[in-house]
Order: structure tokens, then sequence, then C-alpha cells
């Protein structure tokens, strides 16, 4: 299993008697790009929560297999379910700032984790910031409520948040979708940089992205893992009927 | 000819809804001003700043500071007592059991059935306990009862503004590894703050304004009241004392009396706006 981050086996989940995901069995690759693409309602987005296993929220939710995160299964595990979220930064579709200012957007997630003291916390900030290139736009109002950043600079404050808690994964759900195409190429470019560090798992619907971004690629169709494998195969040579059309555009 | 007739609707609507206007504004205007008209003349320095002296009651000498103070003891402890039940509460609510959408929608008829329940009930509630556990008409007797009625509606305020609350801060924050109390604390609370700040002080203007749930709660006195245990004037009571009396000198300080309460809910209103447009601040506009 040398190199596989997040290894998914016969995973099932219903929301009451609705069966969303079905029989997934998949691979997430280590420090690459991993995209989960598909026409909408296929379930790339609950798949993608069930890692972080938020689709706990839903107490119709009814998960079974397993989830493996570095050989642990998250979905048997005795940790603290805090602590397993921790390992994993999310991007939502849309930027949600904290109700704060800049700075404390940054520092909220160290201080619950217990990092208190002012000069570590400075320097973290700073060093977040400076990683999604949002710091030389903030520097001077970084006491400043974060609503009033753009939706662009929300966006990618979201991420430093979501790097400062120290994740080894980062998933990122459509996180494009609501921004503007420069800010988008900014977080495009933040991906390819991150992949060095981190394991990123992106839920797409725009083809485009995902082939400018894919390392890795999980087809999904209602529910179902349709065709999986490393980015130039599933792209250049798609094995699966479904998997052709939909790259050729045919349905969405 | 159907033009006609959509700008005839339309017209109608107008007009129906100019009126509804009018009637709202008209009618506060006149409460107020009947008041302010029979009120101001016996409004002095001494009224608001003596308690009520031998034959206060007959027409001499003496204030109503015993039941601004009584009043203001007792709303203040009521909305302080209401505010530890009532915000755990609310934020409970919709960050703990957000998903769980039978049990919240369940909670919510509860309490919009509280809220339903005449003050009066409320009053006869509160004597029940009372003399179940031997306590007597006192403070801290009225503080009880007016806190048990005033919940339900500081509960479903704070409601009101922390439902909006988008699902995806709830999930950003519990990814960055925050449990739910922390959730509710220190995000929940925050972007709601001008909200909840708005539902303390309209609880704190209805449980100053109540007469009957303290009637037989809080009892009246002439003193100031200097523990919990004694029995405290309020200002509905005084006006509904004074107001029963057959002496004209003491019905036109009833008037009076309405207006320092009519004061009071005012100034607690404007703060509430001052308040919430403060903490506006930091909310996040979704």
């Amino acid at each position: 299993m040398d190199g596989i981050k997040i290894s998914i086996e016969n995973l099932n989940l219903y929301f009451g008697k609705q069966h969303v995901l079905k029989n997934i069995d998949a691979q997430i690759p280590t420090n690459k790009i991993t995209v989960i693409m598909g026409p909408s309602g296929c379930g790339k987005t609950t798949l993608m929560k069930s890692l972080n296993r938020l689709t706990d929220l839903n107490p119709e939710a009814h998960v079974s297999g397993t989830i493996r995160i570095d050989n642990e299964d998250i979905l048997q595990t005795k940790d603290d379910i805090t602590l397993i979220r921790k390992k994993m930064g999310l991007l939502a579709q849309r930027p949600y700032p904290l109700p704060m200012s800049i700075y404390n957007n940054i520092a909220y997630g160290l201080r619950i984790s217990g990092r208190r003291k002012k000069k570590i916390l400075d320097r973290r900030v700073e060093h977040y910031l400076r990683q999604v290139s949002l710091w030389d736009e903030v520097k001077d109002r970084l006491k400043e409520p974060a609503g009033r950043l753009s939706i662009g600079q929300q966006q990618r404050l979201c991420l430093a948040r979501g790097l400062a808690v120290g994740p080894e994964i980062i998933l990122a759900d459509e996180p494009t979708s609501a921004l503007d195409p420069i800010s988008s190429q900014a977080i495009e470019a933040q991906f390819n940089i991150l992949k060095k560090n981190y394991t990123i798992v992106l839920v797409t619907h725009i083809l485009r992205q995902a082939r400018r971004l894919a390392d890795h690629v999980i087809f999904m169709y209602l529910g179902e893992v349709i065709e999986q494998g490393p980015a130039t195969q599933v792209f250049e040579n798609p094995q699966q009927e479904m998997t052709k059309s939909y790259l050729k555009g045919m349905f969405y | 000819m159907k033009l006609k007739l959509k700008n005839g609707e339309e017209g109608f609507f107008r007009v129906l809804m100019f009126f509804s206007t009018t009637i709202i504004v008209v009618a506060l205007l006149m409460i107020i001003i009947s008041i302010l008209y029979k009120g101001l003349p016996v409004l002095s320095w001494a009224m608001i700043s003596q308690v009520p002296a031998g034959g206060f009651y007959f027409g001499r000498e003496g204030g109503i500071l015993n039941a601004i103070v009584g009043s203001l003891y007792l709303a203040g402890g009521a909305t302080l007592l209401a505010t530890i039940i009532g915000l755990p509460l609310a934020l409970y609510i919709n960050v703990h059991l957000v998903c769980h959408r039978r049990l919240v929608n369940g909670i919510r008829f509860v309490l919009d059935l509280l809220w339903g329940i005449p003050s009066i009930v409320y009053g006869a509630f509160g004597f029940a306990l009372m003399s179940y556990f031997g306590i007597r008409v006192s403070l801290l007797a009225g503080i009880i009862t007016v806190t048990l009625f005033i919940v339900p509606i500081m509960v479903r305020a704070m409601d009101e503004a922390l439902k909006v609350v988008p699902r995806g801060l709830l999930e950003t924050s519990l990814s960055l590894g925050s449990t739910r109390a922390e959730t509710a604390y220190r995000v929940f609370f925050r972007q709601c703050l001008p909200g909840l700040s708005t539902a303390v002080l309209l609880s704190f203007g209805r449980a100053i304004g109540d007469a009957a749930s303290i009637l037989f709660t809080a009892g009246f006195t002439d003193y100031i009241p200097t523990s919990l245990s004694q029995p405290t004037a309020t200002l509905p009571l005084a006006i509904f004392f004074q107001l029963s009396s057959p002496i004209p000198q003491v019905q036109q300080r009833a008037y009076a009396s309405a207006v320092v309460l009519v004061f009071i809910i005012l100034v607690v209103s404007i703060l509430a706006r001052i308040m919430s447009n403060r903490y506006q601040k930091h909310k996040i506009n979704f």
C-alpha cells in the first residue's frame, strides 16, 4: 500500500432509504491531486464528506465499509473525531470565513489546538498567509473583519486557515465555483504547489479544471465509481463507455 | 382591458396597505400622546426620586421610585436568569440538534405554545410553586416567574437569528477540528451576536412591562427591596393600583408612571438598536 494515503473499500452510504454511495472502492495516492469528477448528484461531495465524517451530521446517514487513512479505519476508530478532522483541511464551494478578524480566522484553529502564545501565533499567521500569497494584500489590515475581503481573497484565507491546523490532506469541494477566473487561477496554482506536501482531493464538475490539475482521477456516476486511475490513462485512454461519453461532453 | 384590471388591483392593494400602515402609526401615536398629555403635567422630580410617603395614595407627597427600582431589579434579574437558561438552549437547538429536524420542530412547537400562554397563567403557576416550596411573595419569586414567562420569548428570538446560519459555516468549523461546543460559543455566538443581543433586550422589554405574572408573586410595597426575599413594587402594578383609585390626582399619577415605563422601554429599544449595529462588525453576510 505504498504511496496510498486513503484507501476506501466497499463503502456504502444510505440517507434513510436512499442508497447514495454504492460499493465504493477507491485509492487516493499520497501527495498527488486526486480529482473526483462526475455529473451533479452522483455522490462526489458525499464521498468527500464521508472522508472527514461530516456525514455524521445527518442522523439518517448510515455508513458501512472501511475508509483507511494511513492504515487506520476512520469509520471504526476510537480516536476523537476532531483529531481525524484536523488531519484534513476542507475548502467548500464558497468561502466560509469565520465571523472574526482576518488574523483570528487563521489563529482560531491554532488556539483550539492549545497554541496561545502571541509570538507563535503571529509567526504562524504570517507563514500561512504567505503560503497562499495573501500576506501582501492583507498585512496592514489583519484586524479587519474577514467578511470585508473579496470572495477570492476569502477563499484563499479559508485555504490558509485550513493549512494552519496542520493537515495532511486537503479536501476541496468545487472550490472555485463561486470565484472569478483570476481567483480561480490563484487557487489552482496553489494546489499545484501544495501537492508537494499534501494529499489533495478535489471534487469538480469542470472537466477542463480536472484535466489541468489531476494526477489521479476517480469518475463517478449515480453513486458508483465507474473508472479510476492515473489521469493520463483515464483522459487519454478511458476503458469504460460511460467515461468516454462523459469526457466527450455528452452528459453532465 | 386586462391592463386596466391589473392597474385597478395594484391601486386597491396600495390603498389597503396605506390604510393598514396609517392605523398602526396613528394607534401608536395616540397611545403615546394620550399618556404624555395626561402624565407629563404630574410628572415631577419628586415623583421619580422618592418612595411613597404616608398618604401618597390619597394624593399627598411621595413618588414611585419604589416601583421604578423594583421593576428594574425584577426585569434585570429575570433577563439575566433567562439568558443563562435561554442562550445555551438556543445554541444547542441550532448547533447540536441541527440535523434532528423532528426533535427541533418539536422543541420549537413547545416554545411557541409556552409563548402563547397568557402571563396570568404563569402568575398562577408561580404562585402554586411558591406555596409548594413555602416561599413568600418576594422579589425572588417574581424573578423566577417572569423568567419562566420570558424564556420562550428569548429562545425563539435567538433561534430566529441562529437558524439562518448556513450549514457550511458549521461544517467549516467542525472540519477545523472544533467541537460542537466550540462551534456554538466561538462561531455561532459571534456570527449572531446582533440578533442575540436584540433577543435579550426584547425579553427585558417584555419582562418590565408585564403585570399579570407578578401580581401574586412579587407583591407590592412602598419600600425599595433590599434583599431577594422582600416583596417589591413594580411599575405595571403601580399603574394598576393608582388607576383603580377614586381620587383624580392619584389617577393622574398612573399616567405619569406610564410615561416612566414607556420611557424605559424606549431607552432599551434604542440600546438594542445601537448594540445590534455595533456587534454587526464581524458578522459575515452569506
